[in-house]
């Protein structure tokens, strides 16, 4: 139990930074489809529910075993530049990553910005301010602050769904604690300890929203 | 086409059966995460601090630590706790458990944990008068239940369980990991053996749609007769 501490939590490292490379690219990928469904154009509107409703209606291995598996089936990506990324099981679980995290998010963004009270709009629109400064100033602010609680969740969603990684030969803390377990065979000892550390993480996360939620209330 | 077809030559029954298991696995999973919820949504709600903690302690641990690290727990751990009960009955052979099992068990327990909250949201959302009418009626402690609180908790607990229900479908593609021949183990086995991987991880993508898309149907249906005179 002390011995696999070390390599666990050297594992760990590979986890966070899964986690964050596919939560910082898949905010931006969120937003830009949350901003698609907006969208009056009914085949933009349709592409981006499209987009989501596969992303959030498969299981998670399906789409890295598709992105790591699959794609190296096309004669053609082994061509191109691409190739350099998707040959590696960690760019793989990244964008299978980013692609999952970007549909959830697209929706609760999307949630946000339909919630935004259409008087703040007029509001803006009234006091002579461009669209587009209503949208980063007003409209984006209101959006992530109404979001915060819903993409807590999500981010502690993300961060068990890091784990998947480990099968496709990625040694993050669950492909370590697993390695472990088939070699001692004492699955409960190294549970407690990676469930431990997981456990630490959706605490900190958990702590963090809480704390950006209470900052940024509306009531001050 | 013919990689589908049925019979000897494609993997079309193959894959059709592999999706009825899926279909058993998510619907025993969740009937097993019904009993824990049966359990832990009395203690979650009870009066006393020490069984809030049992309750909440199950609700936070599954709820925060990946689905996959529980399934490995089951499945290494499970045939050695099972070895370990029938020694204290003095029996040392080597117990194996079937796959099925182990994957149900593990998935209904990460579903458990989720159908605990919405069943603990959905009673304490119930109008506190309901209960006190109930009570001043002089009905008893098991119809107050069953007649009065629990038809109104359907009513609200339904559009919750079927995100709950759509987890746990997509939960099971991670028993593959322990051999059970469901969706993704098959697409597995099929694009090994056809080297066509791109083919049947996206046919598997359809299939787990197919099943989204058919049980959120059958859902909003009992969500309409259960909110009849709303």
């Amino acid at each position: 139990m002390i011995t696999s501490f070390p390599k666990l939590l050297g594992a760990t490292v590979v986890t966070l930074k899964l986690l964050s490379a596919s939560l910082f690219f898949g905010l931006f990928l969120g937003l830009f489809f949350a901003i698609l469904r907006l969208n009056k154009n009914i085949f933009i509107n349709k592409f981006a529910y499209g987009y989501s409703y596969i992303f959030r209606g498969t299981p998670l291995l399906v789409q890295i075993f598709i992105i790591y598996f699959g794609l190296g089936q096309i004669e053609y990506l082994r061509t191109t530049f691409l190739w350099v990324i998707l040959k590696e099981p960690y760019w793989c679980a990244i964008i299978a990553f980013t692609l999952n995290t970007g549909a959830y998010t697209s929706e609760i963004l999307r949630s946000a910005f339909q919630t935004i009270k259409p008087g703040i709009i007029e509001a803006g629109k009234s006091l002579g301010i461009s669209n587009k400064i209503i949208f980063y100033k007003i409209q984006i602010p209101i959006a992530i602050r109404q979001s915060l609680p819903a993409y807590g969740n999500e981010i502690i969603l993300m961060m068990k769904g890091t784990s998947l990684a480990s099968t496709v030969t990625l040694m993050d803390l669950t492909g370590v604690a697993k390695y472990i377990i088939s070699t001692t065979f004492k699955p409960i000892e190294v549970f407690i300890v990676a469930g431990g550390i997981y456990l630490f993480m959706t605490f900190i996360i958990h702590n963090v929203i809480k704390y950006l939620e209470k900052k940024y209330s509306f009531q001050q | 086409m013919e990689l589908l077809a049925f019979g000897k030559t494609g993997w079309g029954d193959e894959l059709f059966y592999a999706t009825l298991m899926t279909v058993a696995v998510s619907i025993t999973a969740m009937l097993v995460g019904f009993f824990f919820a049966l359990i832990f949504t009395p203690l979650k709600l009870s009066k006393y601090k020490t069984l809030n903690l049992v309750g909440n302690f199950y609700t936070t641990v599954i709820r925060g630590v990946p689905e996959l690290l529980v399934i490995y727990l089951f499945f290494f751990g499970g045939s050695g706790a099972i070895m370990y009960v029938a020694s204290i009955f003095g029996y040392y052979e080597y117990i194996e458990i079937n796959a099925f099992i182990t994957g149900s068990m593990a998935i209904g327990i990460i579903s458990g944990a989720y159908s605990t909250e919405v069943f603990r949201g959905a009673i304490q959302s119930i109008d506190k008068g309901q209960f006190e009418a109930a009570k001043v009626l002089g009905i008893n402690k098991f119809g107050q239940f069953y007649k009065i609180i629990l038809p109104q908790m359907l009513r609200l607990a339904i559009p919750n369980l079927s995100n709950v229900w759509q987890i746990t479908l997509k939960d099971t593609s991670l028993i593959s990991v322990t051999g059970l021949v469901e969706i993704m183990r098959q697409s597995y086995i099929a694009a090994g053996s056809t080297r066509d991987p791109l083919f049947f991880y996206s046919f598997a993508a359809v299939l787990y749609l197919l099943l989204t898309y058919v049980s959120m149907k059958l859902i909003n249906k009992l969500e309409v007769k259960y909110s009849r005179g709303y």
